[in-house]
């Protein structure tokens, strides 16, 4: 026998079933409850950069919309940062930077309004070993400082929630019109199947004026979106 | 000093995507590997809720959608518990929601048509945050357990959907709370989509007696771990941290 290690265990997850829209969007659920519900608004009245939108559909295995689908989106701001207090610097005023997406019950389509986000540092690369510390005070392996090492592209982390799937799935979108960004993104270039790489890439348009990226999102089979383990 | 990674989520406690005996996964679930991604900041960091984000009224379910002076019909509980990491250290300030069936098993939402009445006191949602010792409450009722379409005669057991944030976007979950001594539980194959039985119980609230409001409220306890981290010891200061 050995002593007993003391951590704890994850709580597992379970599906956010048909109904989750009550607990996290009871307005689309057909109700109204509280005073502010959370999440419509991503980037604030504030926030410095190019407004967009980005819209888009999940597609099952079977080639249909995924109706009853809840996304949450978490991004820098323009700047690259992160309203978080371990993202170095500042956001502006009203800068959230994390919003939630439901789709259209009837059409499964869904979309978004925010600011483009800046691009991110990275975090430092595998080679550099777990025992050297990092090379300046300002700068760490997970991308904190702002010294001395590589960006990611402008990216969205997505987290995409519903019945049937049992555990939230993570995924990230990139801008088309960052070719140059993405081909030198970490994130991007571990996937190894470079076919699979455009899944997580929006693709510019214009409608009424007014920037709009196309998402689709294919939970199943051909053309299947890339999901991370993170 | 600050902080690093988050713990290797550990998959083989959580369902895997594809379970067959829970339909509906079965075609909502990828087929290629999940690819394994080194935190970066993007995964580290998450959105942070204050206290003027939600109002005091909003964890108690009883109460917060009835009209002037009336409450919600049926058991009336308390759950209650603790947000703590891997670590065993409590998670505070967190954003914990919820939401329910009413009494009768029925939810107030457009695409439920169950027979069982709509509680025209009872809204199904609540949430809280977390205090600085990771404690949170809510009062409400008790579920009902109510039928769904998988097999032909599937009923899950009463249950309430819980939504915690931590700290990082990569502690994100999504569960069920369920109730100690529901038969229920062990026919469900939503909560057999878990792989373990230790998993299992870990999502069963116990009954609190020592929590209850004597002649008001009968109490549960629910407990949620969300990942722990690594401290930066190995990280980059080996003489300590
Ligand atoms: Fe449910």
């Amino acid at each position: 026998m050995v002593q007993k290690l003391d951590y704890l265990k994850e709580t597992p997850s379970q599906t956010a079933g048909p109904y989750v829209h009550i607990g996290l969007a009871p307005g689309a659920a057909g109700f109204d409850i509280y005073r502010q519900e959370l999440g419509w608004d991503i980037a604030g009245p504030n926030a410095k950069g190019e407004r967009i939108r980005i819209e888009g559909i999940v597609i099952d295995g079977t080639g249909n919309p995924v109706k009853d689908v809840l996304i949450e989106t978490w991004q820098a701001n323009a700047e690259g940062v992160y309203a978080h207090p371990e993202s170095a610097g500042e956001v502006e005023k009203g800068f959230r930077g994390w919003g939630r997406v439901i789709t259209d019950f009837e059409t499964g389509e869904w979309g978004f309004d925010t600011v483009k986000p800046g691009p991110v540092k990275a975090r430092k690369p595998l080679g550099s070993g777990p025992l050297h510390p990092p090379a300046n005070a300002g700068d760490d392996w997970l991308g904190r400082g702002d010294e001395g090492h590589e960006d990611m592209a402008p990216h969205i982390n997505l987290w995409i929630v519903a019945r049937g799937i049992n555990i939230g799935l993570n995924t990230r979108l990139y801008f088309d019109d960052e070719e140059e960004a993405n081909a030198k993104d970490p994130v991007l270039n571990l996937i190894e199947w470079h076919n699979r790489r455009p899944t997580l890439i929006a693709k510019r348009g214009e409608r009424d004026g007014k920037v709009v990226y196309r998402f689709d999102i294919r939970l199943q089979g051909e053309g299947e979106t890339v999901f991370f383990d993170v | 000093m600050s902080q690093a990674e988050f713990y290797q989520r550990d998959r083989e406690r959580h369902p895997p995507a594809l379970t067959p005996d829970y339909k509906t996964s079965v075609m909502r679930s990828p087929r290629a590997a999940l690819i394994s991604l080194q935190q970066s900041v993007s995964e580290i960091t998450g959105p942070v809720f204050g206290h003027n984000d939600i109002d005091p009224i909003d964890n108690d379910l009883i109460h917060n959608y009835a009209k002037g002076g009336e409450s919600a019909i049926g058991e009336r509980i308390i759950v209650h518990g603790r947000v703590l990491d891997e670590n065993g250290r409590p998670v505070p300030n967190t954003l914990v929601e919820a939401w329910q069936a009413n009494a009768g098993g029925r939810y107030r939402h457009k695409k439920d048509t169950y027979l069982a009445p709509i509680d025209p006191n009872f809204g199904g949602c609540g949430r809280t945050m977390t205090d600085e010792n990771g404690y949170y409450f809510f009062r409400t009722v008790k579920p009902g357990a109510y039928p769904w379409r998988n097999w032909v005669n599937n009923w899950r057991p009463a249950h309430i959907h819980m939504s915690v944030f931590g700290t990082s976007f990569t502690q994100r979950l999504i569960t069920q709370c369920y109730f100690e001594g529901d038969p229920l539980i062990a026919k469900c194959p939503i909560v057999k989509t878990i792989p373990t039985q230790d998993g299992i119980d870990s999502l069963v609230a116990a009954l609190d007696l020592n929590a209850t409001v004597p002649l008001d409220s009968i109490a549960y306890k629910f407990d949620i771990v969300l990942r722990g981290r690594r401290s930066t010891l190995f990280e980059n200061r080996l003489e300590g941290n």
